[in-house]
């Protein structure tokens, strides 16, 4: 490791930031010439996909359940002010405490302020996305507080240096031998350091997180968490887990700050019974979770935190509900599914997205949370086939293929708009000269006649077919041959041989 | 074996044939018509010597999606348009590629309608209903899945993701397929994975884009398959081209030069 630790309380993540990263060919190509991350990607994502297709195969009516999952968050949506401030209402009048943040800044500083008021310096995590999305942990390091992540791949990858690759499994891109010398080296500096003689047996390396992660659950005040749903019908927050650190954090210390996305509302608590059908199949391929924890403001019997807060996040949310079509990503329970599924994730793996939301749902939010002005997010649009196997598995039907052509109309847009010193690739000029063709058929006519005539030429010179090309066709010709061209189009084989036809 | 040279339009006796009485406007496609006109001239033979009246109206260019799918949503609007006016006056129209369809299908309406109001979307949404894949043509509308093929080889079938996405045409293929007399089908590992074609994506994302035809190609490979089937030839051209590159020995087909492939053909 060759990150600067020094003067600083927790592992350094790598540096720069999301916003800044190149274009997905650049990240993707790295992510192709990894070679153990392709190996490990490729594993794991077979494993979760097919969980989840045996689990999912189970439920008669689990297309009812999409579309129950669909609608209730569609719903949603559309009210969203009002149910909003009816969970304001009922988790303030169960003696917790709502904030609201326009953006990251803001969460932050609401978060620093209250941890500052509890005179504490360290707070345990809860795995949450919208605290990497604002990226809480360097905010509160910045104010000299601790962030600890508790959850096991979480913590893997702040041990590491490292940033999280995957949604729901965030070290996804590691095995075992990279987590035990991650653990052997990195564990001591901030804590309780691996046993001595740690082999890379899993059960090993989970009892080294669980003696390193105790030591922090038993001395910390202040915990944060985020949320898988709010209910705005009873003012709770719900966490769904798998290890129960979560639970740890949820009920050991004094003082619970949550974190949450202004989109994970439900209006009821019925609602709630139709996504835990959906989430842990999707993200996990269970029928259940191991952990699931509901709280609703601040426990009365004195047990649990006291100190009991909500912040609520907009950090551009507000502008994809502005979007009819876009304002379907908002649905998303972040189960990953479309990740699992997604040909290129499975290759090139999360970090070349160049956010925490990785994969096809995360091509579709980024540019919508942060504007198509950076080059990573107008390359996120195009990084998919448009095969569609993500709609498929999406347990909310976002029709995320959709969403992707709808976003690359938004680049395509804006890159019309840009001054002319902006430099762009001759793409526009291209497309223009081929909408040129095809507004017209006697131009595609003359294109086939064109090929046609030039197959005759080839066929003087003895050429059949073509391996690499030169030039901008090197990028399809490099690894692929081309046959040789047809010696008439189809118009002039209709015109020889239907001719007196229409 | 495909051939671009057929004979003279031949009259057939029409009568008893699943497609008698019925007129097809072939929607060749743009890719097809200029580079693997084979394929049309296959729809042609089969649905004529299925006793439909075929007719190519020439006013047709293209699906748009090159334009539709890289952003360039104005740059298609063209396409959509002479699709209109091409196929607007039929009522059977029939294309060999599920992705073109599935386009045509799934795009043209929002297309039109940014582009020129409710109206004419409404007339561009009942010419796209009308819209086939040949596959879905021949088995929902002529009602035959034994088209009196013949194809005595192995081969194994990669479900395009729009055949099977975006136009849905779901097992239509592979009923046809088994229907062929001589013809062996070989299960296909991965069958539903992309092969990374994507239009423009292979150009945008040429790296990711040939790994995932490598890995493709690989499946189809330890098929043993002599000839590599599917309903779209970009698709083809893509793995083919790997397979081509690594000297695999096997030859990249459309279902539809299959299905029109009879003993007389030999």
């Amino acid at each position: 490791m060759t990150i600067q630790t020094e003067h600083r309380l927790t592992p350094a993540p790598p540096p720069g930031e999301y916003i800044d990263s190149p274009r997905f060919q650049i990240g993707a190509k790295k992510g192709l010439a990894n070679t153990q991350q392709r190996a490990n990607l490729k594993h794991a994502t077979t494993t979760i996909r097919n969980k989840r297709a045996r689990v999912v195969a189970e439920l008669d009516n689990w297309q009812d359940l999409r579309t129950a999952g669909e609608q209730i968050k569609t719903r949603v949506g559309r009210h969203l002010d009002e149910y909003l401030v009816q969970f304001e209402e009922n988790f303030t009048k169960a003696g917790g405490h709502v904030h609201w943040a326009r953006d990251a800044d803001e969460a932050n500083r609401i978060i620093v302020g209250l941890i500052a008021a509890t005179g504490q310096n360290e707070v345990v995590k809860v795995k949450s996305m919208v605290t990497q999305e604002i990226d809480m942990n360097e905010a509160l390091e910045e104010a000299g507080i601790a962030a600890w992540e508790t959850d096991l791949a979480e913590l893997i990858v702040q041990l590491g240096h490292d940033r999280p690759s995957h949604i729901v499994v965030p070290a996804l891109h590691r095995n075992r031998a990279e987590v035990r010398e991650i653990f052997v080296e990195e564990m001591g500096r901030y804590g309780r350091p691996a046993p001595e003689g740690l082999d890379d047996a899993p059960v090993n390396l989970a009892g080294a997180s669980r003696q390193h992660l105790r030591e922090k659950f038993m001395r910390a005040q202040v915990s944060t968490s985020g949320a898988n749903f709010l209910i705005a019908e009873t003012g709770s927050l719900v966490v769904v887990e798998s290890e129960g650190n979560g639970r740890m954090c949820l009920t050991l210390p004094q003082t619970l700050i949550s974190v949450v996305g202004i989109e994970k509302i439900l209006p009821t608590f019925d609602d709630f019974e139709v996504f835990m059908q959906l989430l842990p199949r999707s993200s996990t391929g269970e029928r259940m979770n191991p952990y699931t924890s509901v709280w609703t403001g601040a426990s009365p019997e004195g047990d649990g935190p006291q100190n009991v807060h909500v912040v609520l996040v907009d950090n551009g949310r507000t502008n994809v509900l502005s979007d009819p079509l876009g304002r379907a990503a908002l649905r998303c329970i972040r189960c990953s599914a479309c990740l699992n599924i997604c040909p290129v994730y499975e290759r090139v793996g999360g970090h070349a997205y160049g956010s925490v939301y990785p994969g096809p749902i995360g091509a579709i939010l980024n540019p919508q949370l942060r504007g198509t002005a950076s080059v990573i997010d107008r390359s996120l649009p195009y990084a998919s086939s448009l095969c569609g196997a993500c709609n498929d598995v999406c347990p909310v039907r976002i029709p995320i293929a959709d969403l992707l052509v709808h976003e690359r109309h938004k680049v395509v847009e804006a890159k019309k708009a840009d001054p002319p010193h902006i430099p762009h690739t001759l793409e526009p000029q291209l497309i223009d000269a081929a909408a040129w063709v095809m507004n017209d058929h006697r131009r595609l006519a003359l294109a086939g006649r064109g090929t046609a005539l030039g197959s005759a030429v080839l066929d003087l010179i003895g050429v059949h077919g073509f391996g690499a090309i030169p030039g901008p066709l090197g990028r399809w010709t490099g690894a692929r041959d081309v046959p040789a061209l047809p010696e008439m189009s189809f118009r002039q084989w209709w015109k020889k041989n239907r001719g007196d036809q229409k | 074996m495909t051939t671009t040279t057929a004979t003279t339009a031949t009259v057939t006796k029409a009568v008893g044939k699943p497609g008698a009485g019925k007129t097809v406007a072939l929607f060749a496609t743009c890719a097809n018509d200029v580079m693997f006109p084979q394929t049309p001239v296959a729809v042609v033979k089969l649905l004529e010597r299925l006793g439909c009246k075929v007719e190519f109206p020439e006013e047709q260019t293209c699906c748009g999606q090159i334009f539709t799918n890289t952003g360039y949503y104005d740059e298609a609007v063209g396409s959509v348009k002479n699709f209109l006016k091409a196929f607007e006056p039929y009522r059977y129209i029939v294309g060999p590629s599920g992705s073109c369809v599935g386009s045509v299908r799934h795009q043209h309406e929002m297309l039109a309608r940014r582009a020129a109001g409710d109206a004419v979307a409404n007339r561009v949404a009942a010419v796209a209903a009308r819209t086939y894949d040949i596959s879905e043509f021949l088995i929902d509308v002529l009602g035959v899945t034994d088209v009196g093929a013949y194809f005595p080889h192995k081969v194994t079938y990669h479900p395009t993701c729009h055949s099977q996405r975006v136009a849905h045409v779901g097992d239509r293929p592979y009923q046809l397929l088994k229907a062929v007399r001589g013809l062996t089908l070989l299960d296909l590992p991965d069958a539903n994975t992309c092969c990374g074609f994507g239009g423009t994506f292979s150009l945008k994302n040429p790296d990711v884009s040939v790994t995932m035809a490598g890995d493709k190609a690989r499946n189809v490979a330890s098929t043993g398959a002599e000839y590599l089937v599917a309903g779209d030839n970009l698709c083809l051209l893509n793995i083919g081209g790997v397979l081509h590159r690594t000297n695999a020995g096997i030859t990249p087909i459309h279902i539809a030069e299959i299905l029109a492939h009879t003993e007389g053909d030999e």
